[in-house]
């Protein structure tokens, strides 16, 4: 176990090295000097501060030298420095990060409770009405954009019927502390969450109910039922925790787009994550800042993934991994 | 093909499918002819709900651009979008995946390490920093597009060729003398074709999401209008016109949706064995 573990992190590392060089070479597709780019970020363009700023990022030096300051840089989280918001590009991420994983994985895990749910009944009633209702609204769900949902829910919930928040972290100027705080932060969390989540409910959904009813032909499900087991043991026990492995590896599959729909979440919805300053760098073409994101994103996927490859494990111990 | 027909035209969702996709490519081929309004210009007074004028069906956004036209010249952009990307998609990941998996070895752990690397890439992350590094355009947008969505298909070709190459009639081929790119190409790829043809329903569906996901963004091409686009430029006035944002995202809804539903009808019809049952 240790050794596999060991072994994924090495290779998880391996990869981002090599998306650090891939952010490298963007960085330098994008178009103009990046000295000069740079520059007119910081508001004066005059030729000895362009030379400083040369001399100073070593983009006097050769590519490789190049290549190899950037790389060290990334790995001692020096990520460059935003010249638009005046800050480290790794202090800005770091503000905003606490804000992200709490949207991310909120509405990951709504999506994959519901979504188990709701793929376990349509299974267990295939063919009836409530599995046809299931399902249609899951395909509808799956066909939505994340950004429409969004607007749609703050057009329902804040503009019409007035429950919920629209945007924001928390009531600006409120000062709220303790449990008060935790409740306002949640009122702004929801609408947020359930609509990242709507979209890989209908997925799980969907996976959860063909697995199942995969999984149910299967003999050792006879062999359970004609031993005598009750139907819910042989759902629950049987059935289930087999189904559920395809469900586990689309989760690991799905953290970037996880991550992606943030994105337009946080944009939507003004919350102060890494997805919205992704669109602030976007916006104000801020190339370091927008890159960052970039190599933090990548970096949350890996961990991502490494994580449900030791759920997956977990959920099935016939899986050997050989070191 | 009549077979495929068939069955395709017994399956519900199949049905449901072409007949929405059938729409939505008149509305795109033709639509510009009977409705030449430019969705650029000014018709009527800014912010017209919806259903008050015949000459304006859907109402005017925050410019007094008529939404109806802009929802018909979107679709021509949504079903490009979605179709060339794929296409290109589909010209990267085959041959990859054919390589991958009929030479095998060390040529098919290199092209997969590449595949992999690929796919744990975020994909709409580096579709923002591609199209904001590339200016955005149709072409930037197209690429890419291709360049995030092309991985799933090489594995899947992979596959496929790798259970196909151990099969009589392929190692017949060798025998004779064949050569490689002509067993690929000529007794291979054919076989491997039905999951290639379903999984390519549903990138399409997938690209128009992703295209409308960077326009709603302003990553879209500016002399292009767009569904996203629409749904981005009424979003901070949800609260006087909610028609802005609301048409062009059901025409999304429903475009993604017929073709994911051809997916599953193809699927059905393709791949009889694996179609679920309890449907």
């Amino acid at each position: 176990m240790l050794s596999f573990v060991a072994q994924r992190v090495l290779k998880g590392v391996i990869v981002l090295l090599a998306i650090v060089v891939l952010n490298f070479f963007l960085i330098r597709l994008a178009p103009g000097d990046p000295a000069i780019v740079m520059a007119g970020e910081a508001g004066a363009s005059d030729q000895v501060f362009v030379k400083q700023l040369r001399e100073k990022f070593g983009l006097d030096k050769p590519l490789p030298e190049q290549l190899f300051i950037y790389v060290k840089g990334v790995v001692t989280l020096d990520l460059g420095f935003s010249f638009r918001q005046q800050a480290p590009v790794a202090k800005l991420i770091g503000e905003r990060l606490p804000a992200t994983l709490l949207l991310t994985l909120t509405a990951f895990a709504i999506s994959l409770t519901l979504g188990i749910l709701f793929g376990t009944f349509a299974a267990r009633f295939a063919g009836t009405f409530l599995d046809t209702a299931i399902t249609v609204f899951a395909l509808i769900f799956y066909a939505m954009p994340i950004f429409w949902v969004a607007l749609m829910g703050i057009l329902l919930f804040s503009v019409t019927m007035d429950w919920l928040p629209s945007f924001g972290y928390e009531t600006v100027g409120a000062n709220l502390t303790g449990l008060a705080h935790s409740v306002d932060v949640a009122k702004h969390l929801i609408m947020p969450a359930m609509t990242l989540g709507l979209f890989f409910m209908a997925t799980y959904t969907r996976m959860t109910r063909a697995s199942m009813l995969e999984v149910k032909r299967l003999d050792f499900v006879k062999t359970a039922r004609a031993k005598g087991l009750s139907d819910a043991v042989i759902q629950r026990r049987h059935v289930l925790r087999n189904a559920l492995l395809p469900v586990v590896t689309l989760a690991g599959v799905h953290s970037g787009t996880l991550i992606g729909g943030a994105v337009i979440t946080e944009t939507v919805f003004a919350w102060p994550g890494i997805g919205r300053l992704m669109y602030d760098a976007l916006l104000q073409r801020d190339y370091n800042l927008l890159l960052g994101v970039f190599v933090i994103c990548s970096a949350m996927v890996l961990t991502f993934n490494l994580i449900t490859d030791l759920v997956y494990r977990l959920v099935d111990p016939r899986i050997e991994y050989a070191a | 093909m009549k077979q495929f027909w068939k069955s395709m035209l017994k399956s519900p969702s199949g049905v449901i499918g072409l007949v929405i996709l059938l729409v939505a490519v008149s509305v795109a081929a033709f639509g510009p002819m009977l409705f030449p309004n430019s969705p650029w210009r000014m018709v009527q007074r800014p912010f017209l709900p919806p259903f008050t004028l015949s000459t304006v069906p859907l109402g005017t956004d925050a410019l007094g651009r008529d939404i109806f036209a802009g929802m018909i010249f979107g679709a021509r952009v949504s079903l490009l979008v979605g179709l060339v990307s794929t296409l290109v998609a589909l010209i990267v990941g085959v041959p990859i995946g054919a390589m991958a998996g009929y030479f095998g070895g060390k040529v098919d752990d290199a092209l997969m390490r590449f595949t992999e690397f690929f796919q744990t890439i975020p994909s709409f992350a580096l579709a923002i920093v591609l199209v904001a590094i590339l200016q955005p355009s149709i072409y930037s947008i197209v690429a890419s597009i291709a360049v995030v969505s092309w991985p799933p298909v090489a594995r899947l070709v992979r596959g496929e060729v790798l259970s196909l190459r151990t099969r009589e009639y392929v190692q017949a081929a060798v025998v004779t003398g064949q050569s490689n790119s002509w067993i690929i190409l000529r007794e291979i790829l054919p076989n491997a074709l039905s999951p290639v043809i379903v999984l390519a329903s549903l990138m399409v569906a997938t690209a128009i999401l992703l295209e409308s996901s960077l326009s709603f963004l302003g990553l879209g091409d500016p002399n292009l209008i767009s569904w996203g686009y629409m749904v981005g430029a009424g979003r901070t006035v949800i609260r006087q016109a909610w028609w802005i944002t609301v048409f062009p995202g059901i025409a999304i809804l429903i475009s993604v949706l017929g073709l994911n539903l051809i997916g599953e009808g193809l699927n059905d019809a393709l791949n009889p064995r694996l179609s679920r049952e309890g449907r």
